[in-house]
């Protein structure tokens, strides 16, 4: 099934451009693993890229620089070094797209998952870049999240099971874009343990009773 | 420039490759200075661009893009690598979780060349605030927030206005963007 809740255009523009950060590109390339109608946006911005390019004041190449590069091209020797393919972790099959998988250590039964509350776990992706922070969230079938507000973005990207709340339903490859004062509890839905991929600008603010008492737990 | 490329690809043609350095390796230097790189790295840069796109050659599509489009995102790679010092995460259509686009009916294929003018054209129909904020989110490795700043700026104002000129290049690529 295809995503049906997409990351905005501002973002998957500044993906193409090549100015959007590490940490949020990380999602952005896992929802366009799922999604040929954002890879499609993407592909037209990179179109524009493109055309710009065209049109950019040239500047002027350092005289015999064309010899010095066509001196380099038979040398197979210097080769970009072959990443490891790491896709498969086991367990995981097809579950993890590989942008993310890059970023994990092993399969995801096996990371370091932080108890966050009744039914919530969380385990941070390590970035080494600077911007936004990126974890993943592992929600018991049916769990209510609680009540929590934000102060700055964040995006939630499912990558099993689902959650509702009142912005709509999401499921696997759907994007949630929370934006500065949305207020929500999301809940998972039956079945099957939820999976999210989240990145966070700001501290979540928790708003109900429950979540006030798990605060510190929220600031990931 | 799309048949230089397929002829480098198919053929290691050395005197395709020799054209289209003539017409990409200066852009690429100048893409790289505007980006923040020094003369003499913008140098060094655009000449391990143009070996890069002489290794991945076979990985062009010419189905897919133009050959300035494909430059570009080699370019753009390359800088994020070497002039950021992050890595960029992107797709792999060999992942097994990768979902592949629906087959498109042969009536509503569109020619890269058919996209690529109709972007020409929308571009050059910009109105000029819009085109600046195009260019700079596209060419000078800024956020929204520091254009803003470097234009002096509301950031809402520079949003809207990339907001509009999305819009616009939309309507001229008759809303497939
Ligand atoms: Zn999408």
């Amino acid at each position: 099934m295809n995503a049906s809740h997409h990351p905005s255009d501002d973002l998957l523009w500044s993906y193409a451009a090549g100015s959007l950060d590490e940490p949020s590109s990380i999602l952005i390339a896992t929802h366009l693993s799922l999604c040929p109608v954002c890879r499609a946006v993407v592909a037209k911005a990179e179109s524009l890229g493109g055309e710009l390019f065209e049109n950019v004041d040239a500047a002027p190449v350092d005289a015999g620089s064309l010899d010095a590069v066509l001196a380099r091209l038979d040398n197979t020797e210097e080769e970009d070094p072959v990443f490891s393919e790491n896709h498969g972790h086991g367990e995981d099959g097809a579950t993890v797209p590989a942008p993310l998988k890059e970023y994990l250590p092993g399969s995801v039964p096996s990371l370091p998952w932080r108890w966050l509350g009744p039914g919530v776990r969380y385990t941070p992706v390590v970035v080494e870049a600077k911007g936004p922070k990126v974890g993943l969230l592992r929600i018991a079938p049916g769990t209510k999240v609680p009540m929590h507000g934000h102060n700055g973005n964040e995006m939630t990207m499912v990558l099993a099971g689902g959650f509702t709340d009142a912005t709509g339903s999401y499921q696997r490859g759907d994007v949630e874009a929370a934006d500065d004062g949305l207020v929500h509890q999301p809940v998972a839905d039956p079945g099957e343990e939820c999976l999210c991929l989240v990145v966070t600008e700001g501290e979540l603010q928790p708003t109900g009773m429950i979540a006030k008492v798990l605060q510190p737990l929220f600031r990931l | 420039m799309t048949e230089l490329l397929v002829r480098i690809a198919e053929h290691r043609d050395k005197d395709a490759f020799s054209q289209l350095y003539a017409h990409y390796a200066p852009r690429v230097k100048s893409y790289l200075m505007r980006q923040g790189a020094d003369q003499a790295s913008a140098q060094e840069l655009s000449q391990e661009a143009m070996v890069s796109v002489w290794r991945k050659a076979d990985r062009f599509d010419s189905t897919k893009a133009s050959a300035g489009t494909w430059i570009f995102t080699v370019a753009r790679n390359l800088r994020i690598d070497a002039l950021r010092k992050e890595k960029r995460p992107s797709f792999d259509p060999d992942d097994p979780a990768f979902v592949p686009a629906a087959e498109v009916a042969p009536d509503q294929f569109v020619e890269v060349g058919e996209t690529q003018t109709k972007i020409k054209a929308a571009i050059a129909e910009l109105p000029e605030d819009q085109a600046e904020v195009i260019r700079l989110s596209f060419y000078h490795d800024k956020p929204h927030g520091e254009i803003a700043e470097y234009l002096d700026l509301p950031l809402g104002t520079v949003k809207s206005r990339l907001r509009l000129a999305m819009r616009r290049l939309r309507m001229a690529l008759g809303e497939e963007l």
